[in-house]
């Protein structure tokens, strides 16, 4: 244990377990670490993006796109989010390799010069249960960071088209206000290179301000 | 792998994080939710699961910072500052190592500047330093960047407000409850406590817990300093219980 011994300054005397290491925001520049191609950073051989599905994934191919906005209304253009999702059967595969067909997890960000707009070319997903067995809608996890998010916010993207399934999603009831729900309901938005498109705005604060969870 | 559906994390102290709203950080003011977060009192797979990445091929200098960037050739030679080692080790709450977990990390130069299209600072950039690291952790936990120190630098919060010289750090985890970004500051840096950024904590042993120390025993004679940095994710419970289930 004596590799251990400086962690004894990170847990206060008396504690059982240490404590976790605090947040601090991503800044504006995080995009030199995590969205290379943003910040204008030559890219490396395996770069963690938006695009979770090749043409040889299962289930239906869709883009999802969105933005971000803040409480005066303005669009948070140096936003960068994280995606997580199960693949078409429902099944969360957790090994990321860039050979697979498809990867449950992807990073998007907005080009730092246009319009604030993120994007993944992703699958539907399918239906996962919960913990206690009952059935959640087909959903995509949604993390953000950004300057002036001092802690990831978390939500989940829903889709407008399975309203039977999110009627009855347990994390979707879980929130008490039906009309707070809505705001993670993306709505079908055209098509985006020859896919079905949903569109999520996310507000970060004020009217429509969509939720977000503790877990 | 089977999931573990009883799978259990020891709730996150938010007290202890830096809250959404700070407003001595400016920019906290606007992007920070009015509305309570709504809690999950069963996270379901989508938060006990998360991506892992060893079997992801990561380069063989992406965690040497010192040699992963160059405009020109090889002998066009090395980047500018202070050579050092960023070492430390992931662990979890209970002390348990969190093994082969992706940590990645992004910094100024020497001058305190960014390889950023949008950074205007005055200092120059360095053609041999383009800031970017990352690595996977060790069975133990243990993980390793070599670089040069960041120079601090000025940034339009107050009128004349100075970052201290800081690595920004990304960690996993085992799943998606883990997920954290943090900032590593040097110690014995004087702009730490006069920095609106790392003042959104509300505990001066959060700031502490976020400052490495220099480690002379682990520094490289005639060739780099080294600093300690360990970070501690989410403690997860064993499931005692689970048999009973």
């Amino acid at each position: 244990m004596s590799q251990l011994k400086p962690l004894s300054a990170i847990a206060r005397a008396g504690d059982l377990m240490f404590r976790e290491t605090p947040s601090q925001t991503a800044g504006p520049y995080v995009h030199i670490g995590l969205a290379l191609s943003v910040a204008g950073l030559p890219q490396r051989d395996m770069e963690i993006w938006n695009q979770l599905a090749t043409e040889e994934a299962e289930g239906e191919r869709i883009a999802l796109v969105g933005t971000v906005i803040d409480g005066n209304g303005d669009v948070v253009r140096d936003i960068f989010v994280e995606a997580w999702q199960a693949n078409a059967r429902g099944e969360y595969c957790d090994e990321y390799s860039p050979t697979n067909a498809f990867n449950g997890f992807g990073r998007a960000a907005p080009d730092v010069l246009s319009d604030g707009e993120w994007s993944f070319d992703t699958i539907k997903p399918g239906c996962v249960k919960d913990s206690r067995g009952q059935w959640m809608a087909p959903h995509v996890a949604l993390s953000l960071f950004a300057r002036g998010i001092n802690l990831a916010l978390h939500t989940r993207l829903y889709f407008e088209d399975e309203a039977q399934a999110n009627a009855s999603c347990p994390v979707l009831n879980a929130v008490e206000s039906p009309q707070r729900r809505q705001t993670m309901i993306a709505r079908r938005d055209g098509e985006r290179h020859g896919v079905p498109c949903y569109r999520l705005d996310i507000c970060l604060q004020g009217e429509g301000e969509t939720v977000f969870f503790d877990f | 792998m089977s999931f573990d559906p009883s799978r259990r994390f020891v709730e996150r102290n938010r007290r202890w994080h830096p809250p959404a709203f700070a407003p001595d950080y400016k920019t906290s003011v606007a992007r920070s939710p009015r509305q309570s977060l709504v809690s999950l009192q069963h996270p379901t797979a989508t938060e006990l699961r998360g991506p892992t990445f060893s079997r992801a091929d990561l380069g063989p200098h992406d965690n040497d910072l010192l040699l992963n960037y160059r405009e020109g050739t090889p002998q066009d030679g090395l980047p500018i500052g202070e050579r050092i080692i960023i070492f430390g080790r992931v662990v979890d709450q209970f002390a348990k190592p969190v093994p082969h977990t992706l940590v990645e990390m992004w910094q100024a130069n020497a001058g305190g500047r960014y390889r950023h299209k949008k950074d205007q600072y005055l200092a120059p950039l360095d053609p041999n330093f383009g800031g970017v690291g990352r690595t996977l952790t060790d069975e133990q936990g243990w993980y390793r960047f070599r670089t040069i120190r960041p120079g601090p630098y000025p940034w339009p919060n107050g009128v004349n407000h100075w970052r201290p010289a800081h690595i920004h750090v990304s960690i996993m985890g085992s799943s998606l409850s883990t997920r954290l970004i943090t900032q590593l500051y040097f110690e014995g840096d004087p702009l730490i406590p006069r920095c609106p950024i790392v003042q959104t904590l509300n505990d001066r042993e959060a700031v502490e817990s976020l400052t490495a120390r220099l480690d002379l025993e682990r520094s490289r004679p005639m060739d780099a300093l080294a600093y300690r940095f360990d970070i501690v994710t989410r403690g997860e419970f064993q499931t005692f219980f689970e048999s009973q289930g």
